[in-house]
């Protein structure tokens, strides 16, 4: 078999190629996700407005919602807008994992940290 | 992508001369770029989360602050952060329509595409100016209270509220009142008060000639009412208290215990007139600062490779790859304001 997976003049690049009929069915895709992400953002800034911070859903509910809508957008954005979630199996995990590992053992620490402090400055202020 | 290395075993793509990945060099290197500068913004919004977290003062709500729109009166709370988010949303489409355009090497597309998203980029950054003008001018201005005392106020839905304040709490001034006050301090003027616009940070600035003609001390400049928890609210007896206006006598009693050196109107590096804590308006000037930077760096970028574009340089190459490395960081701009928005603006 002749390889044909080398390195030579950005052959990469030049494999990356669609005819029309595909780029059709791709801009419907990407219009889906459009709309997709735009209610997203309006029903958050809804949710900041009209929710009452001591109605009878708790504001910690409606802060885990915020979170859980934003990694949505987030997932959106990289797999489709980047492209992410059609690459190689080994370069999504060599982008994401790392990256994952970190940054929950940052927010991990640095969350108990400042929960912690809180609770000091409380006692001994 | 690249689909003629998906049938080689796995020796073949780990044996060396052949990307694993199945992308070129410089695509690899981009998001490996991203990766670090993702950890980077990362790092910046947890150690936002650490100092809020470790804060045992209020921290002030975001749809109390950001509540204004450029030219209008009233409170639109979040709409101004909703629309720049809107704004790069669009542009980030705009942009990857210009990488499918690249893929069926189509010219007219991807300058079409890519110019659009230029324009949404000077949208954001534009907004961003207003946002940072606004938060620095600040709506009013506050001031803190010199020892304690109990007043009563009524709250925005006209339920009456009873407030005891220590010394140390903060009072916030109306934006009229807290602008012609300032201008007063600044200059022993204040602007006139039949100021059609004393809501507009700017337009006050601009009648500064007429406000040269009327001489008023500050000293003696009373407001007709004050606000408690403008920026913050409280929970009292299972009830959000935030927006108390304090009238009459009380008023009064409030403008008296005014600790002078205290006075704050809007926002810089020492002092602030949103919080306790000065490092809520430093965080905002530094997360918001370094996104902005990096949508001006990217506008920059996008514009260099537009021309590029035009120029036909991507024919010459036979390939449109730039576009989609250009992308990939147009859009993780899209995808930090994303978090910054949840995080900054909306928990």
């Amino acid at each position: 078999m002749e390889r044909d997976d080398l390195i030579v003049n950005d052959s990469y690049a030049i494999n990356n190629s669609h005819t029309n009929e595909e780029g059709k069915a791709i801009r419907k895709k990407l219009y889906n996700v459009t709309v997709l992400l735009t209610v997203i953002t309006i029903i958050e800034v809804f949710m900041g407005v009209f929710f009452k911070r001591n109605g009878t859903i708790t504001w910690e509910t409606i802060k885990l919602g915020f979170i859980v809508l934003t990694l949505v957008k987030a997932a959106y954005i990289v797999l489709i807008f980047m492209h992410l979630g059609d690459e190689k199996k080994n370069l999504k995990y060599v982008i994401l994992l790392p990256y994952a590992l970190f940054i929950l053992y940052l927010i991990f620490i640095g969350l108990y940290e400042g929960v912690s402090v809180q609770e000091l400055n409380s006692t001994w202020r | 992508m690249a689909g003629h290395t998906q049938n080689l075993t796995k020796d073949e793509l780990w044996g060396g001369n052949a990307s694993p990945f199945g992308v070129s060099y410089g695509k690899m290197m981009m998001w490996y770029f991203l990766v670090s500068d993702a950890l980077t913004f990362g790092g910046l919004l947890t150690a936002y989360g650490v100092i809020r977290h470790g804060s045992s003062d209020p921290w002030p709500v975001g749809e109390q602050v950001f509540e204004a729109l450029p030219m209008l009166h009233g409170s639109y709370p979040l709409m101004y952060v909703a629309l720049m988010t809107f704004i790069l949303i669009i542009s980030s489409v705009t942009m990857v329509l210009a990488v499918e355009a690249g893929h069926r090497r189509d010219k007219a597309g991807v300058i079409k595409w890519l110019g659009y998203t230029i324009i949404g980029g000077f949208f954001f950054l534009g907004s961003q100016a207003w946002e940072w003008s606004h938060f620095i001018h600040g709506s009013g201005g506050g001031f803190q209270v010199n020892k304690s005392l109990t007043v009563t106020g009524e709250m925005e839905n006209g339920e009456k509220v009873q407030m005891t304040l220590n010394g140390g709490d903060w009072v916030h001034m109306e934006s009229e009142f807290g602008h012609a006050y300032e201008h007063a301090l600044e200059g022993g003027h204040a602007a006139p008060a039949a100021d059609a616009h004393g809501h507009d940070a700017h337009a006050s600035h601009g009648t500064e000639a007429v406000a040269a003609e009327t001489h008023v001390d500050a000293a003696s400049m009373h407001p007709e009412a004050l606000i408690l928890n403008k920026y913050v609210l409280e929970r009292k007896d299972d009830k959000d208290i935030r927006k108390v206006k304090v009238i009459g006598e009380d008023c009064k009693k409030l403008w008296e215990a005014k600790a002078n050196e205290t006075v704050v109107f809007g926002a810089n590096m020492h002092k602030n007139e949103y919080a306790v804590q000065q490092q809520y308006a430093n965080f905002f000037f530094f997360v918001t600062g370094f996104h902005g930077f990096h949508v001006f760096s990217g506008v920059v970028i996008n514009i260099i490779v537009w021309f590029m574009a035009l120029g036909g340089e991507f024919d010459r190459r036979g390939h449109y790859e730039t576009i989609e490395k250009i992308g990939l960081y147009w859009h993780f701009v899209d995808l930090v304001w994303v978090f910054v928005f949840t995080f900054f603006y909306l928990v």
